[in-house]
């Protein structure tokens, strides 16, 4: 019983941290790098916006994903009672 | 007031808040030293992470070297944050939950094996020496520029003050000095860069004003596009370097954060697994407000270099001018003997050659900023230089003290001689570097970059194995540790050193031969992914591992029950 609940737990993890890497692999090598030249073509005030993700968005977005992530793990952690020490 | 007496009185404030911390803080105990205790809240814990991490190199040299590289700078503000995100989300909190000291305790154990603890330990002291001796370089460069001492002279207080409260305190004289030079440093990195950023664009904010319209109401990226091209340089917003070799140096970067010693360590600190991830955040907000700055100091100061100097006859150029030319970070050849300065591209025409370091540290004098703007600068320099030295130096001692000497040689070893065992191998380390600082190799500065590959190459696959495939064997991960780092320190060897090709000088011919197009700075990507290719093949033809090893696994993908960092 206690091994389903850990295992069902570390799926839930895994799923999270899939949805988040995902996120935080296109901001930077997505639209920092590789589709950089086509995203340069819009303008966010005066950035090209490619090169905006790759000096500033990217680490805005690295920063929230942190954030986001502890928030969904503290309430993983008290959904499944792993939060007492 | 002269900018001289500011340093003076700014640098000395700041010298002895950090000894006043380092006296209320001293280590009592192995746990203090080595992780402060286990009980440093996650706000602190987040200061003295981001002061630790952001050494020298982020504070004085980044910027400089962004506003040369333009687009392409964007290695170093992708890869030097985007670790974090790893680090949160892949290993602080289970290396938190297995609650031990150091990187080599959890390979060692995790391993069931004292060849791979050995393995381990090899690689944080090789990764984190090359690293050590750039930063006492660092706080001797700050000394000589700003407080007219010789550069020796100046390693040698900063070897001091460092020794001062990291033997005393340990890691919790560290943690709590950390917090403190975080605060100046990161005052000092914004003051100039908001007081340039209101002078050139209006806005307050430097990361807004790096997008915004100057004086003349033309965007200030769209100007400088149009003066690098003017001059022959590549577009500022577009650089130079190709993609896949972007692509490569960002991910060895980011994997190579999260796989330094020094940092993972400061996970340990903290009381619980949920504050490790909290405190994973807080460490890249306070990064970030640096991280985001840079490149808006970047593009300032490349726009102000080039109005000032470009064109302009050589015989009005301003005071700080002939301060660097002193230095001989500036250097002025009039080649074609008119008087000006031409300062474009093409190296046959190019009168005016920029030490890289000196953005940061002459961009306040650039701007006309006040005296103690200059001077805190200085002292941030210096901030950011010595907190990362500590942490290394506490990473190297501890390697000694607990994992060689408690773990390997000597078991038997008491509490309190551990303790006066890793207060001697601090003094050592710090003695060593030194030695490094004053008589620096010439490949440091070369060799602090590839401090990231090394630790890509070799904890990174090592540490994640171990947490999220159970049945990871020793045989797999040793010997991808050891291919994975032979294979990176080959490829530096011969392609940033030129050993096998006759020196230094066969550097630039070998560019041709890369592998893939990836220069030495960004193989550690490669070498990773050997590592990770070899630990699972070698993994899946030898044994089997143990049941309470997997029982071990399993129990830190949980986090509750974390208890406290022990033996």
């Amino acid at each position: 019983m206690k091994n389903d609940k850990a295992k069902q737990y570390w799926r839930e993890n895994l799923k999270y941290l899939l949805i988040l890497l995902t996120i935080w692999f296109s901001v930077s090598y997505g639209a920092g790098i590789i589709f950089r030249s086509t995203l340069d073509q819009f303008y966010i005030g005066g950035f090209p916006l490619g090169f905006w993700f790759a000096q500033q968005g990217a680490i805005y977005v690295f920063v929230l994903l942190i954030f986001i992530y502890v928030r969904l793990m503290n309430r993983l952690d008290s959904k499944y009672g792993f939060d007492k020490d | 007031m002269t900018v001289q007496l500011w340093t003076y009185i700014l640098v000395g404030i700041t010298f002895a808040l950090y000894i006043g911390i380092a006296i209320w803080s001293r280590a009592g105990s192995t746990k203090e030293f080595y992780v402060a205790g286990g009980g440093v809240s996650p706000l602190a814990n987040g200061m003295a992470t981001a002061a630790d991490w952001m050494s020298a190199a982020s504070f004085i040299s980044m910027a400089g070297l962004i506003s040369f590289m333009g687009y392409d700078g964007a290695v170093y503000l992708m890869g030097w944050t985007g670790g974090y995100v790893l680090l949160a989300l892949l290993l602080a909190p289970y290396l938190r939950k297995f609650g031990k000291f150091t990187v080599p305790d959890f390979i060692g154990e995790r391993y069931y094996s004292k060849t791979a603890r050995i393995v381990a330990v090899l690689c944080a002291l090789l990764v984190s020496f090359t690293y050590v001796a750039g930063q006492m370089r660092g706080v001797g460069v700050v000394f000589s520029r700003f407080l007219e001492v010789d550069i020796n002279t100046g390693v040698i207080i900063g070897m001091i003050i460092v020794l001062f409260y990291a033997v005393l305190g340990g890691m919790k004289g560290i943690t709590y000095t950390q917090v403190a030079q975080y605060c100046v440093l990161i005052f000092a990195f914004m003051v100039p860069a908001i007081f340039i950023s209101i002078q050139m664009t209006g806005n307050p904010i430097p990361q807004l004003g790096m997008g915004a319209k100057g004086a003349d109401g033309v965007y200030l990226l769209e100007k400088l596009n149009g003066l690098s091209t003017e001059l022959g340089f590549a577009e500022y917003t577009k650089g130079s370097k190709s993609m896949i070799d972007v692509f490569a140096i960002t991910f060895a970067l980011m994997v190579g954060t999260a796989g330094l010693p020094h940092v993972i360590v400061r996970f340990f600190t903290v009381k619980r697994v949920r504050d490790a991830r909290k405190s994973a955040g807080l460490a890249l907000l306070f990064i970030a407000i640096l991280y985001t700055a840079a490149p808006a100091v970047a593009v300032f100061a490349r726009t102000n270099l080039i109005n000032t100097v470009s064109g302009q006859p050589y015989s009005s150029m301003p005071q700080w001018f002939s301060n660097w030319e002193k230095t001989g970070l500036l250097k002025f050849n009039d080649k074609n003997e008119d008087g000006l300065i031409q300062y474009v591209a093409d190296a046959q025409l190019n009168e005016l050659v920029v030490d890289r370091d000196i953005m940061v540290l002459a961009n306040p004098e650039i701007a006309n900023l006040p005296a103690w703007v200059i001077a805190l600068v200085a002292a941030g320099g210096l901030a950011a230089a010595l907190s990362t030295a500590a942490g290394l130096l506490l990473v190297i001692s501890s390697s000694v003290s607990h994992d060689l000497i408690k773990n390997v040689f000597n078991p038997k070893i008491t509490e309190k001689q551990e303790l006066v065992a890793a207060r001697l191998s601090a003094v050592g380390a710090v003695c060593v570097a030194g030695y490094f600082g004053i008589n620096p190799p010439g490949f440091v500065a070369a060799v602090v970059a590839l401090a990231f590959g090394l630790a890509a190459a070799s904890f990174f696959p090592a540490i994640i194995l171990g947490i999220f495939y159970k049945k990871m064997n020793k045989e797999g991960a040793i010997a991808g540790m050891v291919v994975g780092i032979s294979l990176m320190l080959f490829y530096m060897l011969k392609f940033k050193f030129g050993i096998f090709d006759g020196g230094k000088a066969a550097v630039a011919g070998l560019k041709s031969d890369w592998w893939f197009g990836i220069s030495p700075e960004g193989f550690g990507t490669i070498a990773m992914l050997v590592n990770f290719a070899v630990s699972l093949i070698v993994n899946r033809f030898t044994g089997e591992v143990p049941e309470e090893v997997q029982e071990i696994v399993e129990n830190i993908r949980i986090p509750s029950g974390a208890g406290e960092a022990t033996h």
